[in-house]
């Protein structure tokens, strides 16, 4: 799906007074085997976009739930090509897939040839976590000429001007990370999200998408209220994991307007 | 001149910053804060009156007469950064970035350590200072170096013991900068060796960077001249670095970088990244790893736990790309015969680490004229190893 697809598609979710959610899963955890069936769950259930993630031996950005996701993917043989493979026999999914991995994986695959395959398997976009704007000269002119969105991520720390910067480069979205941390369920949230939250929004020429740390349905409900949708990883990995689909269900509808 | 790194932190193509968004403004800053000190009169006066006073420096720079004779070729000197307080090269460095952190106004400090050398060195600097300190450590590690835990406990430092992977050094990182992740805004991450994203590279060479310099002036002293040679272990290359990086413009003096082999190259069990790696981005920075076909970080084999990683830092892999540093490698066994052979001839025990250097003395003679001259940065001493040796040689010895 084009870059232009997703953007079309998330316009869509919007326009009907819907919040974005998009379930953030582990390729391979529980076998490559159930990857194009968990996307078409997620699918069914409601989810506007999948993030799919490419497991890393040194995942620094997540928290103990994806690092262990990860740690079973590898174990069970996952390889970038293999996801690659799996994707391309679905039939091809309805709603948009965007990969979520490090740089060391796309830069050992080469660059070019990883954007090639990624067109090839349908996948609309990419998440790289450690590749700041300061480094992301490697990928982003031949991201963009095969027409894939780099998403950007947007932090709490990130000053102003760098808010500014990341708002206007990205594409797809705008990922604002939502905790001072690593990937995880959290509690609570600090009380200036919301007004950074607001703040994203203000002027983005994209959708502005809260993430990091959100694991209940009120969560997703507050949060969803300053910003155009949320991502939900560690929960929805973890409720996979333990065959736990009704959470997962209960997650997405808390992003609908008739919920 | 050489003139390494540019303004964004690379070296040729290797290093800069492949962090998350959330430690960019750290990098950024630390990378402001050090620029702002790396020439102030007052900073430096600081850094070296504990480097005088507290440290011990400058450390000496020895003649090995006997074994010189022992191995019969070039005149072999010893720097012996082993004589420093807490045991090893680590603490210049450690001093360094614990007075950045005062500087920032920080008052929290996390550090990895391998063979625990780094996380002493980094707890010690925080007590002399009045530093919070807490200190990432594989729980592999944390069995092969029990006294060093021990050691940072009684300097007030927390040790949270690491389970993920290999349990050894990478993952640490991987813990520490996590924990960064989450405490960047009162806490700072003094990393012990010269990898890690921009500026951290740059500033750990600065700060070790008094070794090549001592050396160059004690060894003029003695000799008139430069040395032929320069010979060094790497892990993640710190004192490696520091010995090098003041003599990267003396054409005439040979450098050699010995990395650890583990149990040999050809058996895929080692840690000899430059040898046996390829180009990746670990840790912050572009350099060589040891990985899979898959791009998967792979374990590193050494017997010395501070050697045992899969990078190495960004500017080495560029010295090597330059051709300027020659990068060699000793396995377990010649560093076992280092040990040995340092210990009974010059009566030095070295750390694992350092004998991965005089293990590789006896090819390295071989190759240069009776009348060159080799300097050894002997990078720590072996009080720390006593017992991991003796687990290996004790049959032999005590039998």
């Amino acid at each position: 799906m084009s870059k232009q697809q997703l953007d079309a598609q998330f316009k869509n979710v919007l326009d009907r007074g819907d919040k974005l959610f998009v379930p953030y899963i582990m390729a391979g955890d529980g076998g490559l085997e159930k990857l194009n069936d968990q996307i078409k769950f997620l699918e069914t259930a409601g989810a506007s976009a999948i993030e799919l993630g490419l497991p890393f031996s040194d995942p620094v950005a997540d928290g103990e739930t994806i690092q262990q996701a990860g740690i079973r993917s590898l174990k069970a043989g996952t390889t970038v090509k293999g996801v690659f493979e799996t994707l391309k026999k679905s039939k091809g999914h309805k709603i948009p897939i965007i990969l979520m991995t490090y740089m060391n994986p796309v830069f050992h695959y080469g660059v070019e040839n990883f954007a090639d395959a990624c067109v090839e398997a349908g996948v609309s976009g990419l998440i790289v976590p450690d590749l700041p704007m300061e480094e992301e000269s490697m990928v982003s002119e031949i991201f963009k000429a095969h027409d894939l969105a780099l998403i950007r991520l947007v932090a709490l720390t990130s000053p102003k001007s760098r808010r500014e910067a990341l708002k206007k480069r990205t594409e797809g979205f705008l990922y604002a990370v939502t905790v001072t941390g690593t990937t995880g369920e959290r509690h609570t949230f600090t009380e200036r999200v919301d007004h950074y939250l607001e703040d994203l929004k203000q002027g983005a020429h994209v959708p502005v998408l809260a993430g990091f740390g959100i694991s209940t349905p009120d969560q997703v409900k507050a949060l969803s209220k300053h910003a155009d949708g949320v991502i939900v990883g560690s929960r929805i990995v973890k409720a996979l994991h333990d065959g736990d689909y009704q959470v997962i269900e209960s997650l997405i509808h808390a992003s609908k307007k008739n919920d | 001149m050489y003139q390494q790194p540019n303004e964004r932190g690379h070296y040729g193509q290797f290093g800069g910053r492949f962090v998350p968004e959330t430690l960019m403004p750290a990098v950024l800053e630390l990378e402001a804060a050090y620029q702002s000190v790396k020439d102030d009169p007052a900073f430096l006066e600081t850094f070296h009156y504990y480097l005088k006073d507290y440290v011990g420096r400058e450390t000496p720079l020895y003649y090995a007469e006997r074994l010189t004779e022992k191995l019969g070729g070039a005149k072999i000197y010893l720097k012996r950064e082993d004589l420093n307080h807490t045991g090893a090269h680590k603490i210049n460095n450690a001093l360094g970035q614990a007075l950045l952190t005062k500087h920032m106004g920080k008052k929290k400090v996390v550090a990895e350590t391998g063979a625990g050398q780094h996380g002493v060195a980094t707890a010690t600097a925080c007590a002399l200072l009045g530093l919070e300190c807490i200190v990432f450590m594989g729980e592999e590690d944390i069995k092969r170096q029990k006294l060093n835990v021990f050691r940072m406990e009684l300097l007030g430092a927390k040790v949270e013991p690491v389970k993920h992977g290999s349990a050894t050094l990478k993952d640490a990182v991987n813990e520490a900068l996590r924990y960064w992740v989450s405490h960047v805004e009162d806490t700072h991450y003094i990393i012990g060796s010269v990898v890690g994203p921009h500026p951290f590279p740059q500033i750990v060479r600065d700060f070790q960077s008094m070794i090549g310099t001592e050396t160059k002036s004690q060894f003029k002293e003695k000799t008139g001249k430069l040395p032929d040679a320069l010979i060094a272990c790497i892990g993640g290359g710190s004192n490696a670095m520091g010995m090098f990086y003041p003599f990267v413009d003396d054409a005439s003096v040979k450098m050699y970088g010995v990395e650890a082999g583990g149990h040999g190259i050809e058996t895929g069990k080692h840690a000899a990244t430059l040898t046996g790696g390829s180009v990746g981005v670990l840790h912050g920075t572009m350099t060589y790893l040891l990985q899979d076909a898959d791009g998967q970080i792979t374990e590193a084999d050494s017997i010395s736990a501070g050697l045992d990683y899969p990078g190495i830092g960004p500017e080495h892999a560029h010295l090597k790309e330059i051709n300027r540093v020659q990068y060699v490698s000793a396995t377990d066994q010649d560093a076992l015969a280092g040990l040995k052979l340092l210990s009974e001839t010059e009566g030095i025990i070295p750390a694992l680490e350092s004998a991965h250097a005089i293990g590789y003395l006896p090819k390295l003679t071989k190759t240069l004229p009776k009348d060159a001259t080799i300097v050894v940065c002997l990078s720590g001493r072996g009080d720390k190893d006593v017992e991991t040796v003796k687990g290996v040689l004790g049959g032999q010895s005590y039998e």
